[in-house]
């Protein structure tokens, strides 16, 4: 949607007119529909849910009177899609299109509540009216990632009602460049991408190095397998993200950036096009911001599949149009980084920190967190938990109350088992270690690491050696090749875990699987080899009986590992419903309606179809 | 394949060698898949090697040297889909397709392939088919979904035979 003839900002007075002018356009009582769209609520259909807002409006002749609107993410993913409707803040979840007429009526009209579409506590068994209210939000700190909700991502007057640009209006005109980088010192702020390295030191280099061009890039080449957090805030809050890329190339003193966007993300790419174009046209970015005299450009490029151009080094030669590949660390970007230019890369969700801290302040900043970590932190709580989504914690808070109080705990009664965090080069972390802070430090000592935010849990289910082999496979199939320890190290380790997995394994294994892990530790280009054993040194470190059950018993304690597993029924659970012997592909499932049925080992090809389809747990893994 | 089309889509990046991936991107789109005559085109028009061209189009997963089934399978594999079982339903379409990840079926329906993540962990395990998601998929509902879209083709063949 492009503005037409929109008036150019062109001082920071220009700019609170023009925000006074959007408020007071708006009146705040008016019934507002918020309809989620992003990624997870996409998927379950939230586009017919907003277009049946729409007719039904129409229908009961309403129009004018209600406001409608598609946000980004709502981070509860779980129960999407999501309708929330304003001032009141009415959450409703897995909402319908047949529900869509009865909210209008109801809720919209008449101010009652619809109990069924409402949020049931799991553990109260509690009915929840509003979105603050549910716990799954209760213990966030949704500092960056809270105007998710009520932003369209394609309005950017929705972002400058919530006094969006004027931490860029705050630094153009009142803060000179190094009082930007000594703020964003003081702040404490770390890398979010997984590195943690300090973000005004990173500046500081940059706007030092020698060189007259200088350049700043904006990674969201999200490559972790089970994290989407830099997706959701690119697809839902896109402005948050160009606004601190502005504040931080006046710092550095850089007209030109770059957003390298993952290939996957369509969306992401849509609604930052959008609003490059809305930034542009208003005079906040481009020639002459603010009427500032400072120019500076964005451009986006898109990625085109491969893990390791995420890598600083690697992302700068895929920028050049070159493969994406890492090069040697003794040369630094800030100092020599795209097209040799001095150039600072910045993950999506450090520069959505930018505006924050200058609006409010290192001082404000600081208090969040731990001594080391400052701020908050987006994870993706993923896998085996009740409250899958997106969820922002300050530092310092603790794993187990990410994954009980928030998460909801482990469905279907199962037990607990690991947290794993920092994508491929992080580790799997036990029930034991769940007071450990969230913090960069204290995960690295239990052998993970704060990684770019995938959080995911694993149950007792999951076969942990299954997992290391996992993480190894996905790093072999991803390794760039170009030096050897990573190209055939990571290769060789995964031969090991297959061998174990398929009941091969044997004694040594795990002394050589640790063995081959300090070789890629000390001797890889790229952080992609360097931190590749992490996965196998944490499940050893906490797992290792499942590993050697795998290699002195030929046994897979979670039944994971086909080779090491037998399918089988049992006759006293088995009610002989024929729900298995229906999806069985070979027919090695026989016997008589409502009599016990049996499974001949024989041509079994173990892939699961009876266990999923049983009702009655008569299925037994072995 | 219409080489006129590789020409404008070079020209919309003004032949620039550092847009080189960009160029490859939007043909991969166009045609879906990187031919080698247009490979060929684009390294003479931008001038650089053929090699380097090819490098780019062998390296990064989102291009294909061959052309790609009419319908594009993704199973998600990653890391909170492979803890949901996401390997089983992979397992349970190749056996439905008779081809492995990353191959086409023989008669060019089906192209199947894994992908990483695709951020919408909550629906796991995923598969995606021409960009519409398929969530908490099961090997039976997974299975219907192939039907479906056997049953259409089969009466599109019918029709014009």
């Amino acid at each position: 949607m492009r503005a037409k003839e929109v008036k150019r900002v062109r001082s920071p007075e220009d700019l609170e007119a023009l925000r006074d002018s959007i408020v007071s356009r708006r009146d705040p009582n008016k019934p507002c529909i918020t309809v989620c769209s992003g990624t997870g609520c996409h998927a379950y259909g939230c586009e017919s849910v907003t277009e049946a807002f729409i007719d039904e409006v129409k229908k009961q002749e309403i129009e004018g009177k209600v406001d409608i609107k598609t946000t980004g993410c709502h981070g509860f993913c779980e129960r999407g899609p999501i309708t929330v409707i304003h001032p009141e803040g009415i959450f409703y979840q897995r909402v319908t299109v047949e529900d869509v007429p009865e909210i209008i009526s109801e809720t919209v009209v008449n101010k009652n509540i619809i109990e069924r579409l409402l949020y049931v506590d799991p553990n109260t068994g509690q009915k929840i009216v509003y979105e603050r209210g549910v716990p799954f939000y209760k213990k966030q700190n949704r500092l960056i990632f809270g105007n998710n909700g009520l932003i369209d991502p394609t309005s950017i007057d929705d972002y400058v009602a919530l006094g969006g640009y004027s931490a860029l209006s705050k630094a153009l005109y009142d803060m000179r460049p190094e009082g930007i980088i000594d703020v964003i010192k003081a702040s404490g702020l770390r890398g979010r991408g997984g590195g943690g390295f300090p973000t005004g030191r990173k500046w500081e280099s940059c706007r030092r190095a020698d060189g007259d061009v200088r350049y700043v890039v904006c990674n969201a080449d999200e490559g972790d397998p089970g994290a989407y957090t830099d997706r959701s805030l690119l697809e839902g809050n896109p402005h948050s993200i160009i606004e601190g890329m502005i504040i931080g190339a006046y710092a550095i003193g850089s007209n030109q950036g770059f957003v390298y966007v993952r290939d996957e993300y369509p969306l992401a790419v849509r609604n930052l096009s959008v609003a490059l174009r809305q930034a542009e046209d208003y005079g906040l970015l481009g020639e002459d911001i603010l009427g500032s005299g400072f120019d500076f450009q964005i451009r986006i490029n898109r990625g085109a599949g491969a893990f390791v151009s995420g890598e600083s080094s690697a992302l700068m030669a895929a920028l050049e149009g070159r493969v994406g590949e890492p090069r040697a660390k003794y040369i630094h970007t800030v100092e020599r980084g795209l097209w040799d230019r001095p150039t600072s890369l910045n993950n999506v969700e450090t520069w959505a920190n930018v505006p924050l801290i200058i609006e409010r302040g290192p001082d404000w900043y600081s208090k969040i967190g731990t001594e080391k970590s400052k701020g908050t932190k987006i994870f993706s709580l993923v896998g085996r938990i009740n409250n899958t989504g997106l969820v922002e914690v300050p530092m310092g808070i603790t794993l187990g109350e990410i994954v009980h109080d928030i998460g909801g705990g482990i469905p279907n009664g199962k037990k607990f088992k690991a947290v794993q965090t920092g994508g491929p080069s992080g580790g799997c972390i036990p029930e034991s270690l769940f007071d450990t802070p969230v913090d960069f430090e204290r995960l690295t000592e239990v052998g993970s690491m704060m990684g770019s935010g995938g959080m995911i849990v694993m149950d007792e289910d999951t076969c942990m050696v299954d997992v290391a082999k996992y993480f190894l496979g996905f790093l072999e199939e991803e390794s760039c090749g170009k030096c050897v320890p990573c190209r055939e190290g990571i290769r060789q380790m995964y031969h090991i875990l297959t061998d174990i997995t398929e009941g091969r394994g044997q004694p040594g294994d795990i002394e050589l699987l640790e063995e081959l892990s300090r070789v890629l530790r000390d001797a890889s280009l790229c952080a992609l080899g360097a931190t590749a054993p992490n996965p196998v040194l944490t499940t050893i470190r906490y797992f290792r009986e499942e590993y050697e059950s795998h290699i002195k018993d030929k046994r897979c304690p979670a039944g994971v590992c086909k080779e090491l597993i037998h399918y089988s029924i049992d006759q006293d659970r088995c009610n002989g419903c024929g729900a298995c012997l229906k999806v069985c592909p070979q027919h090695v499932i026989s016997g008589q309606k409502k009599e016990p049925h049996t499974l001949s080992q024989d041509e079994c090809i173990k892939c699961g179809a009876c266990y999923e389809a049983c009702k009655f747990d008569a299925i037994v893994i072995e | 394949m219409g080489i006129a089309k590789v020409d404008s889509i070079i020209d919309k990046y003004r032949a620039e060698p550092g847009s080189l991936t960009s160029i490859l991107q939007d043909i991969q789109a166009e045609h879906n898949y990187l031919s080698k005559p247009a490979l060929i085109k684009v390294s003479e028009r931008v001038g650089l090697p053929l090699s380097q061209a090819y490098s780019l189009a062998t390296f990064y997963k989102a291009f294909s040297l061959e052309p790609r089934g009419r319908h594009l399978i993704s199973v998600c594999l990653g890391t909170a889909c492979h803890v949901r079982g996401g390997v089983r339903i992979k397992e349970k379409i190749e056996r439905d397709l008779k081809v492995h990840a990353g191959q086409t079926t023989k008669d060019k329906m089906f192209t199947l392939q894994t992908v990483n993540c695709l951020g919408c962990c909550a629906l796991g395990p995923i598969v995606v088919i021409d960009g519409q998601y398929h969530g908490q998929a099961t090997q039976p509902k997974v299975g219907s979904i192939l039907k479906k879209y056997k049953k259409v083709h089969e009466g599109e063949r019918g029709e014009a035979g």
